[in-house]
């Protein structure tokens, strides 16, 4: 058997390599298995009315007229089903102090933001349980509403929650060293500065919806869901609905973007489950656009002030900061919306060396959608303070950026180590990644021009960020807490009669390339082509019980498990084949999707044939011989609670000081996430991941007015990054492997959303500082920029 | 007949289609819903996002700013459609090479997109594939690998040989 490194070095690894992802021609044909497209005989429709208010009591629903609407068939409020629905809380244990209500899946008798679901409809069509929903009576009493994050603890603003008795659901605060030394020492350069970033949402085009079929005669619940994480939804529906774990299938398969969005639980969802249930026919729940702006979990709304003390050695001494977040009324449940900010204090910061830091988070209830994890969480707010601090404090100390970040990065051979936070870090190479970018981008080409252009009337900029990021989470992200949430997964390979190879995952694709990394690791550990392995996921049912995708873990944690059931499998191949073939294990090997002799090559028996003695004619082999041909290996992190991973962006931007326009020129980013199984794959992450993150950084904006009215839920009103405004993006990798796996993999599915809003506002603020303006309110629209120039 | 229902006659796909819809109902939920041609996605119901484009009489048209009603007489092509009649095999190359689709749910209403842009005598300039695709959102590819592979399929020769 060989040992883990030859995995690598086969000849005919796909370990490294491009290859087409198997699942990607069907969805060009149009022949995807997305949730609207099934059917099912019986099926009925779900609409929701939905609270006007962002806070009202409901006094009384009346649905005479409604029930009475054409193809109707029953109509749900809240009061009927909190009898049938458990509440959740959505707190953790590790997360001390946080505090939330129980908060039910559609609202009994205050609604508590506008959009919050009152009553579920079901008829015979989608139209006509929106006609009747528009025919349902409601009467409210407007409560008093606390909108604004900023005025939610003053002691006259009204409180969401009357059991509560102010608007904090959690505080934490992190102190390490001496900071206020650092701060008032008078030798420093001392900088300020305040950032804002506005809510915004992951508004993916397929939006959540789900088909849910329940068979009374066994007790048995199947909910086809458009989600990333089916074994957390499948406690999470039998917990709340009353059913036994094993009694509820949960079935992803095609699944039109999630972002972190579908990886919660939520209300509508859970009450459409129960409709199934109480009616006794399936029942299907598209959530349409506006709905989806207004109970799609947001995301950031953060408001920080920080302070960075710099030595006249260039050297960062202090850092201090206080975050306030803006969750709406309730902590989403499981993950709880505390982690956001968590993630903030534990990060900002966190590439560099810092002997003292402070950082106050505060998380706050308002009367908005609920806020809680979107792809980053908490990382650009981190990255972009840190970032905007560096860049502040390196023009007023009279520094390049660049030489600013290189004197404080930590150093790449002081690993393993810790962050100012506790955060421990092994194997980063923020050194060498920013050597990389400066001599991609040809950092002093790119100033010569700016300085050149300047002259001419043209404002460009060139914006830097350097970040951590947290990948592979073990149990010590959300399962230490109590929450259903495996860090977890599994991979069941087997060989069929065919010589083909299966494997069953539980981690989850939504088009990000799980399904073509599992091949390729299983294709690589058995050793047959890629075309004989078929990949399974998304279904409670036939996959091992895992976390599904989230926290950038699929391709270190699945890819692991594979990798280790692969390499099972392929031992149990070989020990069969040593004793047919009457030759010893060692002097064997499979290549091709045939067992050959390892030192000559040579064909001695192909998979197809082996199978087919196995499974066919047993009465050919040893009575002791009980081949299994399946193996199954579960992967978890064990020596660190994350694996972090670090990487760097530029962008060069040109901002239009007439009309505030930024138009990216470039942007570039060089990421380290351990060995690349695939290289195309992890390049369209980053740079999806990154158009992500300019669309938070410039556009996409979350925009109530002061009785919490979400202004723009629709795609006309809310900006996403659009073809035509997007620059080309370059991605280097550098591949420090992590130790604490063998195939040492890291996750790449976030940073380009983390790191990418740090280097535009950079960018901008590089562009500007000729005019003395600056802009640190994301999303940085012409009009702050505009602002910002004073020219209004 | 009810005042809610009409009887229409097109031609979807090659075939023809009579049947009596609902006035209200739009054309993408009729070619899901009552057709069964689920390659086209619903994606914003508000003419924006591209998901739901479909041909009618060899445009593309959003399929949520259309009501079925209003197809009569007319000639329709879905993703479904064009895979039989091998309008499109360059583009899907393209893209499944180039990674071009990461969900997919965006996918057919960018390729039809993309076809007429093709049609049209399209060049692989990249600033005018990007200016062309902008009525389709992605938020999954960040766009470049679309117009890799766009760009790809227009420099190749007219003959639709591989480039």
């Amino acid at each position: 058997m060989s040992g883990p490194l030859s995995v690598f070095d086969r000849p005919n690894s796909y370990i490294g390599r491009t290859v087409p992802r198997p699942n990607a021609r069907r969805l060009t044909e149009g022949r995807g298995r997305f949730v609207d497209d099934l059917s099912l005989p019986r099926m009925v429709h779900a609409a929701f009315l939905r609270s006007p208010h962002a806070h009202a009591r409901i006094m009384g629903i009346d649905t005479g007229a409604a029930k009475a609407s054409a193809g109707v068939v029953a109509i749900y409020s809240g009061a009927d089903l909190v009898q049938h629905i458990e509440p959740w809380v959505g707190v953790l244990t590790h997360l001390k102090g946080l505090r939330s209500p129980p908060q039910p899946a559609i609202a009994v008798d205050v609604a508590r933001w506008q959009g919050e679901a009152v009553a579920l409809v079901l008829a015979a069509s989608r139209a006509e349980a929106e006609d009747a929903a528009a025919l349902i009576e409601v009467d409210y009493e407007p409560l008093p509403i606390a909108i604004d994050m900023e005025r939610a603890l003053d002691l006259d603003e009204p409180v969401v929650h009357a059991d509560f008795d102010s608007n904090l659901a959690w505080e934490r605060l992190v102190e390490q060293g001496d900071v206020d030394a650092a701060l008032s020492d008078p030798d420093a350069t001392i900088v300020e500065r305040t950032f804002t970033f506005g809510r915004h949402t992951g508004v993916t085009l397929e939006p959540r919806c789900l088909l849910a079929a329940f068979d009374p005669s066994e007790r048995r619940l199947t909910v086809h869901y458009s989600g990333q994480a089916p074994h957390m939804m499948q406690y999470i529906y039998a917990k709340h609905l009353g059913l036994p774990e094993d009694h509820v299938r949960v079935v992803a398969d095609d699944v039109g973007g999630s972002f972190g969005i579908k990886v919660h639980t939520y209300g509508d969802e859970v009450a459409a489950v129960a409709a199934a249930m109480l009616h006794g026919r399936p029942v299907k729940y598209v959530a349409d656009r506006f709905e989806s702006f207004q109970s799609d979990i947001h995301a950031r709304g953060h408001r920080v002030t920080a302070r960075m003390a710099v030595s006249a050695q260039g050297k960062i001494t202090g850092f201090d900061m206080d975050d306030l977040t803006g969750i709406g009324p309730y902590s989403v449940y499981p993950r709880t919306s505390a982690i956001e900010a968590n993630q903030v204090l534990n990060l900002t910061c966190a590439p560099y060396q810092l002997p003292a830091y402070r950082a106050r988070g505060r998380v706050v209830f308002q009367n908005k959608t609920v806020m809680c994890q979107y792809r980053a969480v908490g990382h650009p707010i981190a990255i972009a303070v840190a970032e905007g601090m560096i860049d502040a404090a390196a023009v007023a100390s009279g520094r390049d950026p660049v030489e600013l970040r290189r004197l404080n990065l930590i150093p790449d051979d002081a690993y393993p180590c810790a962050s100012a936070t506790g955060m421990r870090f092994n194997e980063l190479s923020h050194h060498a990644c920013l050597d990389k970018l400066v001599e991609l981008i040809d950092y002093d080409g790119l100033r010569a021009e700016q300085e050149r252009l300047r002259a001419a009337g043209v404002f460009r900029g060139i914006g830097i960020s350097s970040f951590v990021e947290v990948t592979n989470p073990s149990p010590m992200f959300y399962g230490v807490g109590g929450a259903p949430i495996a860090s977890q997964d599994g991979a069941t390979v087997r060989l069929d009669a065919s010589g083909a190879v299966h494997i069953s995952s539980s981690v989850t694709e939504q088009g990000q390339g799980t399904e073509a990394i599992l091949a390729q690791i299983v294709a690589t550990a058995v050793g047959v082509p890629l075309e004989r392995v078929r990949v399974t996921t998304g279904d409670t049912e036939t996959t091992p019980y895992g976390g599904g995708t989230w926290g950038s873990r699929g391709a270190g944690i699945g890819g692991e498990a594979a990798l280790l059931a692969g390499q099972a499998l392929r031992a149990q191949v070989l020990e069969a084949a040593a004793v047919i073939l009457q030759a010893k294990v060692e002097s064997l090997d499979i290549a091709d999707g045939k067992v050959v002799d390892s030192y000559t090559d040579r064909e001695r028996v192909t998979l197809a044939d082996l199978a087919r003695q196995i499974y066919y004619r047993g009465n050919e082999l040893p009575s002791s011989l009980k081949p299994e041909l399946v193996a199954t290996r579960h992967f978890r992190v064990t020596d660190y609670p994350f694996v972090f991973t670090n990487g760097c962006q530029a962008s060069w931007l040109e901002v239009d000081i007439e009309t505030g326009e930024v138009k990216l020129l470039k942007h570039w980013a060089v990421e380290d996430c351990g060995r690349v199984i695939n290289p195309k794959l992890v390049d369209e992450q980053m740079r999806g991941g990154v158009v992500q993150g300019i669309g938070g950084a410039l556009f996409e904006h979350c925009i109530y007015d002061d009785q919490g009215q979400m202004l723009n839920p629709t795609m006309a009103d809310y900006l996403v990054p659009m073809a035509a405004e997007m620059p080309d993006i370059e991605i280097v990798h550098v591949e420090t492997p992590t130790s604490t796996s063998v195939l040492g993999a890291k996750g790449a599915g976030e940073a380009g959303t983390g790191g990418a809003p740090a280097a535009i506002m950079n960018a901008v603020n590089d562009a500007l500082r000729p005019l003395d303006a600056q802009v640190t309110a994301q999303p940085i629209t012409p009009q702050r920029i505009l602002e910002a120039l004073k020219a209004f | 007949m009810t005042k809610n229902r009409r009887r229409i006659s097109f031609t979807v796909n090659g075939e023809r289609v009579e049947c009596d819809v609902l006035v209200r109902l739009n054309l993408v939920d009729f070619l899901r819903a009552e057709l069964g041609f689920t390659g086209t996605h619903v994606g914003c119901e508000h003419g924006v996002c591209g998901a739901c484009t479909v041909r009618v009489n060899g445009a593309p048209v959003r399929g949520c700013l259309m009501l079925a009603v209003q197809a009569d007489g007319a000639t329709v092509e879905t993703i479904e459609g064009l895979n039989d009649t091998g309008a499109i095999p360059a583009l899907q190359d393209a893209f499944v090479a180039h990674n071009a689709l990461q969900c997919g749910y965006c996918t057919p209403g960018i390729l039809i997109t993309a076809l007429d842009y093709l049609e049209h005598g399209g060049t692989a300039d990249r600033a005018v594939i990007r200016e062309r695709i902008s009525g389709n959102y992605c938020r999954c590819t960040g766009y470049q690998s679309i117009v890799d592979a766009i760009a790809e399929v227009a420099a190749a020769p007219a003959d639709g040989g591989a480039p």
